[in-house]
């Protein structure tokens, strides 16, 4: 019963936080509603355990808690991988426009 | 014809100065310096010097100054450019053999290798070029004796195709990659080392080495 209600104060501060960014136009109604969802599954999850024992069955897993966590695993490391390609771009296009200001003035300097 | 020499330099103040003033010796006074957003007194020791300099406001890594280098060279209308180290490695009457292949219309793009005579090179230093050679390959299929050399000539032709991209050192490989993507002649001549602890300090550690590695392989996975 503990986790239930751990796992439900959680999911409210969390939720309120993704409303109160997009309140504030921070995140896009897309990642509004992924989130939500997100949570809401977790929320789903925790009181009916035998939800993921079933999905954990039907992927021949012997725990539902183990295919909470392996899905979870490859969320993350997907999400990384967004992320990492993310900052790369960023990188290369904080580059442009240091080489375009450096550029600036080249003919003069000949 | 009109060659240039273009100098990446970060924090290279020591030896900078020396680097130009041999390179003006040997004949070489169209010099182009990138300055890469120096902490140090590299902008003003460049400027003393009399050359090109280009100020990035922020540091970006030897990929980005190099582009920014390879650009402007572009934008020069040179026939050939020349990259060259600001940490005193190179020697300057190498650069002669790198322009030799370009000038007879054999090359567009020359590599100046230090291991294809490694004399004087650590043992760890070539094992690390070994290393990166054999991951160049691995990622971008195309094999030199020395893909992260700092010596290397760049025809006209070659420096309309090449598009760097990258910020750090994984732009060595990269620039092997656009050799073969542009189908680019490459030629490597043997090139001398000349190892100084100041030299071996600034080449890249092994943490870095491995950074590169997993930055090579995120890039192959991202283009």
């Amino acid at each position: 019963m503990e986790i239930q209600i751990v796992v439900t104060l959680f999911v409210l501060f969390a939720a309120s936080r993704i409303i109160l960014q997009y309140k504030n136009e921070n995140v896009s109604k897309r990642a509004l509603i992924f989130w939500l969802i997100i949570w809401g599954i977790v929320t789903g999850v925790a009181f009916w355990p035998n939800l993921v024992d079933r999905l954990a069955r039907y992927f021949g897993v012997s725990r539902g808690i183990d295919v909470v966590v392996y899905f979870g695993l490859v969320a993350l490391f997907y999400m990384i991988y967004r992320a990492y390609i993310k900052i790369e771009h960023l990188e290369r296009d904080i580059t442009k426009i240091v080489r375009s200001i450096a550029l600036k003035d080249l003919d003069k300097k000949e | 014809m009109k060659i240039i020499a273009v100098i990446p330099a970060y924090n290279e103040e020591k030896t900078l100065g020396g680097v130009l003033e041999s390179l003006k010796k040997g004949g070489y006074h169209n010099l182009l310096v990138v300055n890469d957003g120096s902490r140090d007194g590299t902008q003003e020791v460049a400027e003393r010097h009399g050359v090109i300099v280009l100020r990035h406001v922020m540091n970006r890594g030897l990929g980005g100054a190099l582009g920014t280098g390879l650009q402007a060279a572009k934008e020069l209308k040179v026939d050939i450019a020349v990259t060259f180290d600001a940490d005193g490695q190179h020697a300057v009457e190498d650069i002669r053999k790198v322009l030799e292949p370009i000038q007879k219309g054999e090359a567009d793009v020359v590599i100046g290798s230090r291991l294809m005579n490694p004399e004087g090179m650590p043992w760890f230093r070539q094992l690390f070029n070994y290393v990166g050679n054999f991951m160049t390959f691995a990622l971008f299929g195309l094999w030199v004796s020395d893909s992260q050399s700092g010596l290397r000539g760049f025809s006209k032709k070659a420096l309309g195709k090449i598009q760097i991209r990258t910020n750090h050192m994984e732009v060595s490989s990269e620039i092997i990659r656009e050799i073969r993507v542009n189908e680019l002649r490459l030629r490597e001549v043997p090139i001398r080392a000349i190892y100084t602890d100041y030299s071996l300090s600034k080449g890249q550690s092994l943490f870095v080495g491995v950074k590169t590695l997993f930055k090579l392989i995120m890039h192959r996975l991202m283009n």
